[in-house]
């Protein structure tokens, strides 16, 4: 192809204008300099601040929970980074070389599995959140959380990697009588949960990956059992130990603790499944709606341990009138949902919510509609509709009026 | 019949019998040490005993810098080990190990594989059972003088136990 001189002409007058335009008009911009080096592990931006809550006062810091800012979350990865944390005696520093899992108990032959004895077995990767049954036991009361941290951050979303247990269960040849396996973690207070043997030959896994990469100590490394759709503290970290038992044990995690009191003095145990809720994070408490009346996104997080989440409506009129928001695919089971819907500001006060079902037909309700079953002294399992305040000035809060 | 066992065995491995298993074999000695399941039965506790009158100077070595003299807790952080029975169906619930906990083989459980916070799984047996004693005689359980071991322990009847139900949700359904 030949060229034609007279366009090359008319381009190389173009720029020579342009070069002049900039020389007198603006300052040239300064030369650019070389960044950084090449590094062999990566760190987010200094300018970035996303970061877990931890309680400042403290007096036992290893015992407790940190939150994820899942006001500050994109789709439906929690960064491991920033993952939740509930430990009970703080994180143990494992070596992989020498940790092991005992199968025993009700078992033809009790059994070992090291690190790499697991990673033998084809591997399995899913995405499930985990959550603690303790996320949102504040909002039983009046101490409703300012942010979505506050109120929902003990909940995250991974991609986890490893063995179905069910494999290894059947490696050990389960006696028939063996109906439980009480899970223990090697954490310096043994945390142990009674697990009904049906889950475990479900979709119970031993992961030893999150998000592409070993699993975060404070996230169990170098195993634990994943649960999916359980509560939090039944996924035991830094797991050492599956014994099968013919009934649960009966440990303080399943009594004295994530049990949930009922008016008439009755408690409810064993309550494993985590119901469908949801979050708006964003316009979500603490937040700001800048530029005045006009377009936003609504966005939030939606979740259920029984399943898929098949649909997110949200309301904008403090639940009189619902719209369906869309959700993001794809959708996976017992795994975070993010949801959108375009949305108008009118620049007046509002009162914003959202409300999830899943697949087992199960839609969140009010908090008022949890109280009048269970009471205000439930403590865990607290799955009721999040609502947020919209103040003329676009403040967000969790309360109407402040 | 020794040399007749190893022949069998040593003719499995060259057959290749269990080839197909990545599990190894659990040493007896490993699950003794490594089991510390106690069961709301009493299976699984150990030998030992302890009295309410042998836990004091325990607890008062071990335990009152959290749980304080009088096992009432501390600044809300620490939990009290005592008191609230007959508060549990009020709107105002005392949960105590004494008014709440259903069985006293996890105070056992507990505290043998939890506390202190500060050196778990440091307390011998007799330790364990002296202070699951105090704890149950403080709560007015017990008597001071009644020995607490593996016989005795789960035969322990707890106010609050038979209050503990099955999860009943899905309990509330959306209006539409």
């Amino acid at each position: 192809m030949k060229k034609d001189p007279s366009r090359r002409k008319l381009l190389s007058m173009g720029a020579g204008l342009a070069a002049l335009t900039a020389c007198t008009a603006e300052k040239q911009e300064a030369p650019s300099q070389v960044g950084k080096a090449l590094s062999p592990y990566g760190e987010r931006s200094s300018r970035e601040t996303a970061k877990r809550l931890v309680p400042a006062d403290s007096k036992t810091p290893s015992t407790g929970g940190s939150r994820t800012p899942l006001q500050e979350s994109y789709g439906t990865i929690t960064p491991s980074s920033l993952h939740f944390e509930r430990h009970h005696s703080g994180v143990p520093d494992l070596d992989p070389a020498t940790h092991e899992l005992l199968i025993h108990g009700l078992v033809e032959q009790p059994l070992v599995y090291s690190l790499a004895d697991l990673k033998r077995f084809p591997a399995t990767t899913r995405v499930h959140f985990v959550e603690c049954s303790g996320n949102g036991t504040s909002e039983y009361t009046a101490a409703l959380g300012p942010t979505a941290q506050v109120s929902h951050g003990l909940a995250s979303c991974s991609e986890w990697t490893g063995v179905p247990v069910k494999l290894l269960l059947a490696e050990a040849k389960l006696k028939p009588e063996a109906k439980w396996v009480i899970a223990e973690g090697g954490d310096a207070c043994k945390l142990a949960r009674s697990i009904p043997l049906a889950k475990l030959m479900d979709d119970a896994m031993i992961v030893y990956a999150q998000n592409g990469e070993a699993i975060r100590p404070e996230q169990g490394y170098p195993m634990r059992l994943l649960l999916p759709g359980f509560e939090g503290n039944t996924n035991v970290k830094w797991i050492r130990r599956l014994h099968a038992t013919a009934e649960p044990a009966q440990t303080t995690h399943e009594t004295a603790y994530y049990t949930d009191l009922m008016p008439d003095g009755k408690a409810r145990q064993f309550s494993f499944d985590l119901e469908g809720k949801s979050v708006i994070t964003h316009p979500s408490g603490g937040q700001k709606l800048t530029g005045g009346a006009g377009a936003f996104e609504i966005t939030g997080l939606a979740w259920s341990g029984r399943g898929k989440i098949t649909r997110v409506e949200v309301s904008s009129d403090g639940g009189k009138t619902w719209k369906d928001a869309e959700l993001n695919q794809p959708i996976h089971s017992k795994a975070f949902v993010r949801f959108r819907m375009p949305w108008n500001w009118d620049g007046g006060a509002v009162t914003l919510q959202s409300r999830a079902t899943d697949d087992s037909g199960y839609t969140q309700v009010s908090q008022d509609e949890l109280a009048a079953a269970r009471g205000r002294n439930y403590r865990y399992h607290n799955n009721g509709i999040k609502v947020w305040y919209i103040q003329p000035d676009g403040s967000v809060t969790h309360a109407a009026q402040v | 019949m020794l040399l007749r066992f190893s022949f069998i065995t040593l003719l499995a491995c060259a057959l290749g019998f269990g080839q197909g298993r990545i599990g190894r074999p659990a040493p007896e000695e490993r699950i003794k040490a490594m089991d510390i399941t106690t069961m709301s039965n009493g299976a699984g506790l150990p030998e030992g005993k302890g009295t309410a009158a042998a836990g004091k100077s325990i607890y008062k070595e071990k335990c009152e810098t959290c749980h304080n003299e009088k096992l009432e807790g501390r600044e809300g952080q620490y939990p009290g080990l005592v008191g609230g029975i007959g508060s549990i169906n009020t709107p105002k619930p005392a949960k105590t190990v004494g008014s709440y906990w259903p069985y006293a083989t996890t105070v056992f459980d507990y505290i043998r594989r939890a506390m202190p916070y500060d050196q778990p799984g440091s307390l011998s047996s007799d330790e364990v059972y002296a202070v699951v004693a105090l704890i149950l005689s403080a709560n007015g359980i017990i008597g001071e003088n009644v020995e607490m071991n593996k016989t005795s322990l789960p035969k322990v009847k707890m106010p609050n136990a038979g209050n503990f139900v099955p999860d009943a949700r899905p309990d509330v359904k959306a209006k539409r």
